[in-house]
This record gives C-alpha cells, sequence and structure tokens, in this order.
C-alpha cells in the first residue's frame, strides 16, 4: 500500500501481494522482489526501478545450510575441476585466469536471459575466483580480459535485466524444493536454452581452456581421467562445502548417472566458443603438442608401432594440408572450417599410413609380412624388419587383456558416494535406511568375496600402453625397420604396396545423417577392423569416429583422383 | 560384454548383473559374490517398476551364493534373509516362506515353524489382503508342520501305550496339534490347486479320528470338482482310501476308471485289470483288456512282467473259450504296425530270453496268438525253452499250435 513505484513492465502504480509477501503488478501480473517487510523499512533512494535484495543474505536456514544459487555451485565444480588438472600437471594459468574468465564471460552473457540475482549476489559469486585482473604479461596470448564488452566496476547489471515472467508461481522459487535458492527456476526457465549449464558442460569449458592454453591434453585425455576418477565429476558435490544444501531438483543437475560422451563435450564446447563470442583461439603450430605430428608420434610409441612410421605420418598430413594452423586452429563461430578434433585426427593418420604401407585387406599384410620375415632371417645386425604378424600377436594379447580389465572394471563401477543424497526431508530417513543396508550388504557379500583387493585408482599417465625396448623378448618394436616392406625407386624408398582401397567412394552429408561415412565391421577386412580397434579402445571413441576421419583424410589425400574418375570401383592405384 | 562407450548407471549395472550370471553359472561362488557387492548399491536406485527389480534380484542372487558358498553359515544366511524382508513389502510374505522351505531343508523345523507362525500374523493394510495368497500357503504350511508334531506325539502315545504308561500331557498336547494343522489345512484344500501332500495329512487326521465322511467328502471334492486341476494322485489317493475302508467293486472301479482315461500308463492299471478281469460283467472284462493295452503301449512297461502276465491270462481265456475274439481284433487293430517292431523284435526276443525268463514265456503267448506261431519272437523263445527243456514252453508251444487258426481270424 505504502508502495508506490510504477512497475517496471507496464509502468502502472497497482499492487498487489502475493502469498510469499512479495509485491506484483495487478495490471500485468508483474512480480518483484520486492517483500512487504524492505519496504516498510527505509530503503532505498535510487528510483529506478531495480531488483531488491532481500537485505541482508539468510545465512542460516532450519537445517543449517545457506542459500545458495545453481551457478555458484558449477563455479565450485569448475574450481575443484581446475584444482585437479593443475595436480596433473596443466599451468596454474588455466585455473587463475582462463577458465575463470571463460566462466565470467558466461554469466555475464547468460545474464541477460537470467535474471533475478540482486546486485550484492553478483560481486559475491566472483569472489571465489579472487584473481589479478592484470592484463597477460605474455604476448602471444591475447588477454580475455580486454575483450570483456562488461566492466564490473559499473555493476549496472540490473540494467539489462529483464523481471522474472509473470506467472507467479515462479517466482516463489521454494514451490519446488531444492537446496538450492534457484533449482526449479533453473531447470523451468532454461530450458529452452541450449547453452544452459549441464555438469558434461564444465568439461567442455575445462576442455575450452586446455584448448586455449594449447596444454599437452586432449580430449580423449580429458574424459579418461574423469572416468579415471583423477578429475571431479561423478559426486563432485561431495566437495561443496557442509553449509551447502543439495536435494530436490538439485539433484537433476549436480548428479551425474553417465559417463561424458566425447562428441557431446565436444560439440558443446564448439558451441560454447561460439556463445562466448571468442576470438579466434592461440595458433596450433607444429611445435604445440596437438599438432598432428606430434599426437602421432604419441599414439605411434603407445601402439608399439616402429619409428620410422612417423616419417610417412608427417607425409601424410604435408600433402593432405592438415598440419597447416589454419586448420588446426579453432575459430568459434566459423561454420566454413572443419572443426578439428586432435586426437581422432592424429590415429586417423595413422590408419592411412598403415593402410598405405600394408593395404590392410587380410591378404596382403599377412604376405608381406611372411617376405619381412625372410628377410630377417638373413639380416642378423642391424634393426630387424617390422613383421606384421608379430606386431599383430603382441597388440592383440595385450589388447585383449586391457579390455577384458576394462570391461570388468567398467561391471564393478561403483556410482554411489558416502554423501547420499535425498529429494526431501521426507525421504531422508528412508535414503539413509537404504545406505546402511546397502553398506552391511556390502560387507556382507565382500568377505565372501575372498581375498579380492579393491581395485585401486591407478595412476594418471598419458599413456595407457608401455613397452619397452629393454625386453629381451622383442615384443617392443619402437626401432624396427620399414625397409623390409619397402623398396627402392628411382633413388626413394616407396612402398612395395601399389594399390590403396578407400573406405568409402562418398562422404555423406554430415547435416543430413549427422555422419560422413556409415562403419560397419561386417563390411571391411577384419585386419582394418582390429587396427581401428586398437585406436578406439586408447581413445575411448567408437571405431565408426575414427573410420570417418580417416575418410576425410582419404578424401583429401586422393582427392585429385577422385575427382578425375567420377564412376569407379574402390581400389585405386597410388 | 560388449563394448559400449556411453556408460550409465543402469547400463553398468546390467553389465554387472551379467557377470554375476556367467560366474553363477560356472559355480564360482567368490567371484559372484564379488561382483554382487558392486551390484547392491542399485537398492538405491530402486525405483523400478520392472518386472524384476534389483531388490529381488539381490534377494535370489544373495540366497543362491549363501547357500552353496562353503564359507557362509546358517547365522548368515538368516540375518541376510532377515534384511531382504525389510527391503519390499510386496514382497515381504515370499521371503518369509522361502525362507522357511530353507530351515526346513536344513533340518531345522523348530526355526521354520516360528518363522511360519511369526509370518501369519503378519498384518500390513491393503499389503495382507494382495498377499492373500501366500499367507494361505504360509498358514498351511505351518498347519503341515503341527501335523508332524502331532504324528511325534501320537507316536510316543502309542509306545507308552504298549509300555502301559499313560500321559496326559501328550495326549492333550496331541489333540491341540490336530485342531491347529486340522483348521489350516482345511482351509488350503478347500482353495483350488494341487495339494497333495495337504490332502493325505487331511485324511490320515480325519481317519485317525474316525471322521470317514468327512473324508470322504474331501477326497471327493479333491478327486471331482472340476475347479481343481487334473490331478492323477487325487484319484489314486480316494481309490486307496476305499479301498482300505473296504468300498464297493463298483466305487473302486468308477475311481480307477478316470486314472485309466487321465493316465493310462499309471502303475495301478495292473490292479484295475485284475480287479476287471474277475467282474462277471462282460463290459468290466471289456475294460480290463483295453486298460492293458492301453498300458502296455508304453515304453516303462516293456520289460513288465506282471503287467504281460496280466495280458497273457486273459487273451489266453479268450482263445479258449472261443468268445469274444473280437476283442482281441479290436485292440490288436491299432496296434498291429507298430507293436511287433516296439515288443517282438527278434533282438528283444533274445534280449527278453536271456535277462527274465518269466517275461520272454509271457510275452512269447502274447505274441504266439497276434502273430501266429511263425512270428519271429515266438519261434525263437519257443525254440530256445525247448531247447532248454522248460517244461511250460513245451506247453506254450502245443498251445499256440493248437489255436493258430486263431491268428488268422484276428489278422484278416
Amino acid at each position: 500500500r505504502d508502495f508506490n513505484e510504477r512497475c517496471a513492465q507496464c509502468s502502472e502504480v497497482n499492487w498487489g501481494l502475493t502469498d510469499g509477501g512479495r509485491f506484483y503488478c495487478r495490471s500485468c501480473h508483474n512480480v518483484t522482489e520486492r517483500t512487504r517487510e524492505v519496504v516498510n523499512t527505509d530503503f532505498v533512494s535510487n528510483a529506478r526501478i531495480q531488483t531488491i535484495s532481500k537485505g541482508l543474505r539468510k545465512q542460516e536456514k532450519t537445517d543449517g545450510g545457506c542459500e545458495w544459487y545453481v551457478c555458484e555451485g558449477f563455479q565450485l565444480v569448475l574450481k575443484k575441476q581446475a584444482e585437479a588438472l593443475e595436480a596433473l600437471g596443466v599451468c596454474p594459468q588455466m585455473k587463475d585466469e582462463i577458465l575463470c574468465n571463460f566462466w565470467r564471460r558466461y554469466l555475464q552473457k547468460t545474464k541477460q536471459a537470467y535474471c533475478n540475482r540482486p546486485a550484492g549476489e553478483t560481486v559475491r559469486a566472483f569472489s571465489v575466483c579472487d584473481s589479478s585482473t592484470d592484463v597477460d604479461s605474455e604476448p602471444e596470448r591475447p588477454s580475455l580480459l580486454r575483450l570483456l564488452s562488461l566492466s564490473e566496476s559499473e555493476g549496472d547489471l540490473q540494467t539489462d535485466c529483464s523481471f522474472v515472467s509473470s506467472i507467479s508461481k515462479i517466482s516463489e522459487s521454494t514451490s519446488v524444493y531444492s537446496g538450492s535458492v534457484d533449482g526449479s527456476l533453473y531447470l523451468m526457465k532454461n530450458r529452452k536454452e541450449k547453452l544452459r549449464m549441464t555438469m558434461p558442460m564444465t568439461l567442455s569449458f575445462c576442455y575450452m581452456a586446455l584448448l586455449w592454453l594449447r596444454e599437452p591434453m586432449t580430449l580423449s585425455d580429458l574424459l579418461r581421467f574423469v572416468v579415471e576418477g583423477h578429475i571431479p565429476y561423478l559426486n563432485v558435490f561431495q566437495h561443496f562445502p557442509e553449509k551447502m544444501k543439495l536435494y530436490g531438483v538439485d539433484l537433476k543437475i549436480f548428479c551425474v548417472e553417465s559417463w561424458p560422451v566425447y562428441e557431446e563435450v565436444y560439440y558443446k564446447m564448439l558451441e560454447l566458443a561460439a556463445f562466448l563470442e571468442l576470438p579466434r583461439f592461440p595458433d596450433i603450430t607444429d611445435s604445440c603438442f596437438l599438432h598432428p605430428d606430434m599426437l602421432c608420434m604419441k599414439y605411434l610409441m603407445e601402439a608399439n608401432l616402429p619409428d620410422e612410421l612417423h616419417n610417412w605420418t608427417c607425409r601424410v598430413v604435408k600433402k593432405t594440408c592438415i598440419g597447416e594452423a589454419d586448420f588446426l586452429t579453432l575459430v568459434p563461430g566459423n561454420k566454413s572450417t572443419r572443426n578439428v578434433k586432435y586426437d581422432v585426427l592424429a590415429v586417423a593418420v595413422i590408419v592411412v599410413v598403415l593402410k598405405l604401407l600394408f593395404l590392410l585387406d587380410d591378404h596382403y599384410e599377412w604376405l608381406l609380412s611372411d617376405f619381412a620375415e625372410e628377410r630377417n632371417k638373413n639380416n642378423q645386425e642391424g634393426a630387424p624388419y617390422f613383421e606384421f604378424k608379430k606386431w599383430y600377436k603382441v597388440i592383440k594379447c595385450s589388447l585383449d587383456a586391457k579390455q577384458k580389465k576394462l570391461d570388468e572394471e567398467r561391471a564393478k563401477y561403483l556410482w554411489r558416494c558416502e554423501k547420499p543424497l535425498f529429494y526431501s526431508d521426507k525421504k531422508k530417513s528412508k535414503v539413509l535406511k537404504r545406505r546402511q543396508m546397502v553398506v552391511n550388504l556390502q560387507n556382507q557379500f565382500g568377505k565372501l568375496s575372498g581375498s579380492v583387493q579393491p581395485a585401486e585408482k591407478p595412476n594418471p599417465s598419458s599413456f595407457q600402453f608401455t613397452w619397452s625396448e629393454e625386453n629381451a623378448d622383442g615384443s617392443c618394436f619402437y626401432g624396427h625397420s620399414l625397409k623390409g616392406i619397402l623398396q627402392e625407386k628411382c633413388g626413394l624408398l616407396t612402398t612395395m604396396n601399389p594399390d590403396y582401397w578407400l573406405c568409402t567412394v562418398k562422404l555423406c552429408n554430415e547435416r543430413m545423417c549427422g555422419h560422413l561415412a556409415h562403419y560397419r565391421e561386417a563390411e571391411f577386412p577384419q585386419s582394418y577392423h582390429f587396427v581401428l580397434s586398437l585406436f578406439s579402445f586408447l581413445l575411448r571413441v567408437q571405431p565408426s569416429y575414427i573410420h570417418d576421419e580417416v575418410c576425410v583424410i582419404e578424401h583429401r589425400l586422393f582427392h585429385k583422383k577422385i575427382r578425375k574418375k567420377p564412376k569407379y570401383n574402390a581400389g585405386l592405384r597410388k | 560384454p560388449s563394448h559400449e562407450y556411453k556408460l550409465n548407471f543402469k547400463k553398468s549395472k546390467e553389465v554387472c548383473l551379467s557377470y554375476i550370471q556367467d560366474a553363477m553359472l560356472q559355480k564360482q561362488w567368490k567371484r559372484a559374490a564379488e561382483f554382487l557387492t558392486f551390484y547392491i548399491e542399485s537398492l538405491e536406485k530402486d525405483f523400478s517398476t520392472e518386472y524384476m527389480g534389483p531388490s529381488e534380484m539381490i534377494w535370489r542372487i544373495g540366497t543362491e551364493i549363501l547357500c552353496h558358498h562353503s564359507n557362509s553359515s546358517m547365522k548368515e544366511f538368516n540375518s541376510f534373509i532377515e534384511q531382504m524382508k525389510t527391503l519390499g513389502v510386496k514382497r515381504y510374505l515370499k521371503v518369509c516362506l522361502e525362507h522357511a522351505f530353507h530351515l526346513l531343508c536344513n533340518g531345522l523345523i523348530d526355526e521354520a515353524y516360528q518363522n511360519l507362525s511369526l509370518a501369519e500374523s503378519w498384518r500390513f493394510g491393503e499389503q495382507t489382503i494382495i498377499q492373500n495368497k501366500e499367507l494361505k500357503l504360509i498358514q498351511a504350511y505351518r498347519g503341515l508342520l503341527d501335523y508332524y508334531s502331532w504324528r511325534k506325539q501320537k507316536n510316543i502315545l502309542l509306545e507308552h501305550g504298549q509300555d502301559g504308561f499313560e500321559d496326559l500331557s501328550v495326549e492333550q498336547e496331541m489333540h491341540s496339534c490336530f485342531r491347529k494343522a486340522a483348521v489350516s489345512l482345511k482351509e488350503i484344500i478347500e482353495i483350488p490347486g494341487v495339494w497333495d501332500l495337504f490332502v493325505k495329512c487331511y485324511v490320515d487326521l480325519l481317519e485317525f479320528y474316525g471322521d470317514h465322511n468327512e473324508a470322504r467328502q474331501v477326497l471327493n471334492e479333491y478327486a471331482y470338482n472340476s475347479k481343481f486341476p487334473a490331478n492323477p494322485n487325487a484319484h489314486v489317493y480316494l481309490y486307496q482310501f476305499l479301498k482300505r475302508h473296504g468300498e464297493s467293486k463298483k466305487s473302486l472301479t468308477s475311481a480307477l476308471k478316470i486314472l485309466h482315461d487321465i493316465v493310462p500308463s499309471h502303475e495301478l492299471m495292473i490292479d484295475f485289470n485284475i480287479m476287471l478281469q474277475k467282474s462277471k460283467k462282460r463290459k468290466k472284462r471289456r475294460l480290463g483288456l483295453e486298460v492293458i493295452f492301453a498300458a502296455l503301449d508304453y515304453a516303462g512297461w516293456k520289460e513288465n512282467v506282471k503287467a504281460w502276465s496280466c495280458l497273457a491270462r486273459q487273451m489266453k481265456q479268450i482263445v479258449m473259450s472261443e468268445k469274444h475274439l473280437d476283442w482281441i481284433k479290436q485292440e490288436w487293430n491299432s496296434r498291429k504296425d507298430w507293436w511287433p517292431a516296439f515288443h517282438f523284435s527278434r533282438y528283444l526276443a533274445k534280449r527278453n530270453w536271456q535277462e527274465n525268463e518269466s517275461l520272454s514265456y509271457e510275452k512269447a503267448l502274447v505274441a504266439g496268438i497276434l502273430l501266429g506261431k511263425d512270428c519271429k519272437y515266438f519261434k525263437y523263445i519257443s525254440h530256445q525253452g525247448c531247447k532248454a527243456q522248460v517244461k511250460r514252453f513245451r506247453i506254450l508251444k502245443k498251445f499256440v499250435n493248437k489255436h493258430s487258426p486263431v491268428y488268422l481270424r484276428i489278422s484278416s
């Protein structure tokens, strides 16, 4: 009744009171944050309608919890993830600067559609990453800060805010149960927003930051570390402070029940980069870890292949021009450039090289291997010639063992953590009882399991396979020579194999069916499938994913020949 | 296990379950227990409306493992089951019942009784009505255990009676067991179902206390009430009861007739045939022939000397009286294509002669009449028998030779 401000939406002065004690405009049903108590006290001198703080934030709720907002939760998650990455060897700048700034930018961008936050809160949210706002001293890395259009000192975010929609129910954010202040609002309001923050998206943020800094960690590495538990993701809310209570719809937001999927994280990252209107990322040059020349070396080592193959991968990279900085560097929002998955690209190059040298049609590679074996009999000094058969046996053995172990680990994966979660107080006792029973049963049957040690978290390592040249059994192929399968022609060493088969005659339209090619195991040679399965194990992606990339590289490599003959069989002469 | 790249909670628990199943099938109980520990957390996500959710899985799998694992004890099993009882109200009585079975299988009869009594008194609103079937079964089994107590008391009493002791407390105990047992058993028997054990015990109780009418009624209901599933045993129990009480041949016959219709290969068919052969009524004797032929259609009877001797006797009688040869012809009509190979092959002749002379004698008689004196079976057996100078075979040979025209009339 004492409230004489004009409504921001319709400029009327016709206020009523909602059940929650807030004022609402009777003409347009616009609800404000102002509550009656606040109005009765001496308050604001600013004539502009502003979202009004509820006064001091209530620190204590009945259960000892405090009020917190969903994005604060995510901020904590990101902080924890960044700390874990730092522990893994990523430079501290990632945590202190890059990730922080990306996040800030995200908050600012999304605030335009998401705003019932009092000014006081905004400042507090940023205090968590209290870092220097100095311009980055290193010249190669453009500072993000200069690009931020919004300066925080003004603190006038409110001017850009729109009020909460007219449905009065939504303003009562406590009508749907949640520990966070805006949990239900978050889910409801932002349903249509494609870039509503989710748990998988935290990994997109991390990867984006890693990419900006050109850290030596691929996306597949990152996701593997997540699954192995080195980076908080599953049950990350365990690290929330005691006062931040999680229940109700918060669970839907912060609880994860599936492993992150490469494609999902990757494409979200692209969307995010475009949304944040980031500029061209720092160039990926041939001295970067993510450059195909470097990554090929890494994967060649992991696949226990001869070092000499590296020359070939470099040649393919050069010929297809995929080593160019312009090709490799991410330019957000640019639809014309192809988006590069560095790890998949590198292994695809290796697959192409293997096809070039060994054909992989289930015949030739074995013939060639026998041939090399013959030549090896007379080759007593120097490096032994590489025999595909031997390599296959060694790799198959190790791969099967590792795959079996991984399958068992997946079956034994524990999703729940000690901190129990419940939707509401009513369910609390039931949940706790259940948890107690689960623990009892686990103990009971654990004793019957025999002397099985609990699986220890593997030490984080970039390499999943290691091969040692010291092993006398000859199971390491790094130093093996390709001479056994090459021939001299015009003073150059070239492959004995004159043929090549294309994985696909024509590339699909990615926009139509989502894929560039369609991989079906039965339609391809088993050796090819074996090689794909090796790399798909390393990267933890579907073989078809790598197959797609192989198709693309082949088409780049042979594009001249492909253009020449519109109709032909899949075999080519190089 | 497939190489799935998208892994979520549900999928990972499915995979875990398949590991458990593999281990169980290979009787690797330690490994099964190991994987079960990782499966157990799915209880915390048990919002399932699936047919068989995690709690039921864990109950069943856990039971199997604890039964077979070398390190597990009854105490552990009991504590596990008690937890399972609290897991799902909808399954409470079923778990109780199976627990009781388990205890009985391990000889813990008193514990089983306690469990059943406790379960019997369980009430849980609507659930009590929904789980009515299980409740009835629990009552019935509790009643069964009361019956066994009654039997024990009865035996003690009889012993004491022999020794000249009188024991009032035992007698009272016995009667009280009887009352408890009788009520429960009667209740379950009224519900259509297969309750062989309960029926037998209940009838035993009734007979002891002299309530033959009630017993007969119960058995009649059990056998003839169409709501009950067809159960050969019902007719067997009825027949045995009637026989015990010296009932008329007519009622015995009608009881066994139904049994013949349902299970022509039943062992009581011999008794039935013997009874019918003796009858003065032509129809009955005709039926007797039908019954014994039908029984011998089954492989399980091939070497049953008694059955063959029944058939042989009846056929001999018919042949000698020269009346009702058409009976044999009718029965033989549907069998002449396959009985020769089934019963009267040369191989069988050799084997029967080697293993069982009486069997071969009876069969040879039948073969001789049905297939004539030139059939391989008869020829071989009679030859062997005469060679061994066993008197009856000579008589047999004469008999068959004498009545050889009969064969011609049958086979035409």
